[in-house]
């Protein structure tokens, strides 16, 4: 042998070391695709939903939007690191059942902690951007009329009263995951905590001035389906990602997430079709929002056929939930937050039973009954803890330092009085 | 001298600005204006909110002219931007006291 076969021969060697060191813990495969879902998850905030709402608001508050879910990513990612990983995946001792603890600042985490099959360092990001998303979410439920600072006290007090404990429960060993309750992607932590949080501001903030006499169409459809667009791309790394490894897993979970995705969009268009006459761009992309959010809490559990099933209720019973909230009840969710997300994953939830157990599905522990209680039991927990923490949060806000901008502040536009910039010099 | 002030659909704009230069107009500003007459607006729908529009997008034209250039023009215009529908327009003619070419300081039907 020449000395340059033998040389590449040890190198080869050698790079087989740290490989065959792990083996039995950190997975390369898993630990590469929640490494991507990661990217994609927060991609799906930055800049996918900070898209989507910045076109649907009026021109004069597009900045506003996009400095509120820009400034979410970075509170909730500190807060994250200092307490909320800790509270929401750390062990409570005493209190575990209800609540994490330790893990401050991310004390004991490092190059050889690991979470499964993949560093800690990884599950901790990829959750992080699972809590980035939740409250950003709930931007569009006071979009045009919020002041910052109470955004910014408002994202870190529920963070860590509302989502990092909700987490917990489902996730971190807590007692609804006790219970047998599922959610494979956060049909309960993400979409019930943002809808909720949602509805409660909604109401306690008040209706935006002139609404809803006065037209505030979207001003830039095109960004509102660039961002969609991203989300439905991001929602692979949040629903495929959840499975937390890169196999079989990962593959029928994003499987029915794009067929909810592509139902929810067909059935709302169909839905507006045939109420007005004409299908609307923002209808699709409000119908695939339905559907992705609907399957997240089942997409590790239900089968393809399921799935469809799935995308085509929450298309549906999102778009009339929609039209309720807003023409009869005439509350100013103003991006539909409550009934597309809220009511989204409460649907999924119920359906996780049923199609778990069902057309395909992965298979239930129990029975489709006992499951479908289960499920129930976790969506009034979750739905009561975050609607009367928020009500409180709101309220200690708007008594200390007020939660609106004043009637002048809001008609000029946010961008202007919150932020001393322009959207557009045209 | 005479300001003509036309308000038509905006995609008559080139028919328009054609028929004016054959009959001898040289100059005119354009802006983009919105505005109803008797033309129905239409109706937007946002997620269940319903807006009624009824400002539509025109285009307003103002040329300045010598008096005798008026009729003309007006029949030029009339022509060139009208399609026989509800919303082809307006055309209104407003007193000019001066006009002013600003590079050579000509006055009235000099710098018209």
């Amino acid at each position: 042998m020449s000395i340059k076969k033998v040389i590449s021969l040890a190198s080869g060697l050698l790079l087989m070391l740290p490989m065959t060191v792990y083996a039995d813990e950190v997975n390369g495969a898993d630990t590469a695709w929640v490494l991507t879902s990661t990217a994609l998850v927060l991609f799906m905030t930055l800049p996918g939903l900070a898209l989507f709402y910045a076109g649907l608001v009026r021109a004069k508050n597009v900045l506003s939007v996009l400095m509120q879910c820009f400034a979410i990513a970075c509170t909730v990612s500190i807060i994250w690191m200092v307490i909320a990983y800790g509270l929401a995946f750390g062990d409570g001792g005493s209190l575990n059942k209800i609540v994490g603890g330790g893990k401050i600042l991310m004390s004991g985490i490092g190059l050889d902690s690991v979470s499964g099959t993949i560093p800690e360092t990884v599950f901790f990001m990829f959750q992080m951007t699972f809590a980035i998303i939740t409250p950003a979410l709930a931007v569009g439920a006071f979009a045009e009329r919020m002041k910052f600072s109470a955004l910014l006290w408002f994202t870190a007090l529920f963070m860590v009263l509302v989502y990092a404990p909700v987490c917990h429960w489902v996730w971190g060993g807590g007692w609804l995951a006790d219970l047998g309750f599922m959610d494979f992607a956060g049909g309960s932590v993400v979409h019930i905590n943002a809808g909720v949080a949602a509805l409660v501001a909604a109401l306690i903030i008040g209706n935006r001035n002139g609404f809803p006499d006065t037209p505030m169409p979207p001003h830039n459809m095109t960004l509102v389906v660039m961002g969609a667009s991203m989300l439905w791309v991001g929602w692979f790394g949040f629903n495929a990602g959840s499975a937390l490894t890169a196999g079989s897993s990962a593959g029928m979970a994003m499987v029915v997430t794009h067929i909810s995705a592509a139902a929810g969009s067909l059935a709302w268009m169909a839905c507006e079709w045939i109420r007005y006459g004409k299908p609307s761009v923002l209808g699709i992309v409000t119908g695939m929002v339905a559907g992705l959010a609907t399957i997240t809490p089942a997409s590790g559990y239900v089968g393809p056929a399921g799935a469809l099933i799935i995308g085509i209720s929450a298309g549906v019973v999102c778009y009339f939930a929609t039209q309720y909230v807003k023409r009869s009840l005439k509350i100013d969710d103003s991006l539909d937050v409550f009934t597309v997300h809220g009511l989204g994953g409460m649907l999924g939830l119920l359906l996780t039973a049923v199609f778990a157990a069902s057309l395909d599905g992965l298979g239930l522990e129990t029975s489709m009954g006992a499951q479908f209680v289960t499920q129930l039991i976790g969506i009034v927990a979750t739905t009561i803890w975050c609607a009367v923490l928020c009500f409180i949060i709101l309220k200690l806000i708007d008594k200390t330092i007020g939660l609106r901008v004043s009637t002048d502040e809001e008609t000029e536009g946010l961008d202007i009085v919150l932020h001393n910039e322009r959207g557009y010099t045209l | 001298m005479k300001l003509l002030i036309a308000v038509i659909k905006p995609f008559k704009l080139d028919d328009v600005r054609d028929a004016l230069a054959e009959v001898g107009v040289q100059g005119m500003t354009v802006t983009e204006v919105k505005g109803f007459g008797r033309q129905k607006g239409h109706t937007e729908l946002y997620r269940g909110a319903e807006y009624v529009v009824d400002f539509l997008p025109k285009t307003k034209i103002e040329i300045a002219l010598d008096d005798d250039q008026v009729e003309t023009a007006i029949e030029a215009i009339i022509k060139a931007a009208g399609t026989g529908k509800i919303g082809d327009g307006k055309i209104f003619v407003q007193e000019l006291q001066q006009a002013v070419r600003i590079r050579t300081g000509e006055t009235d039907s000099d710098a018209l």
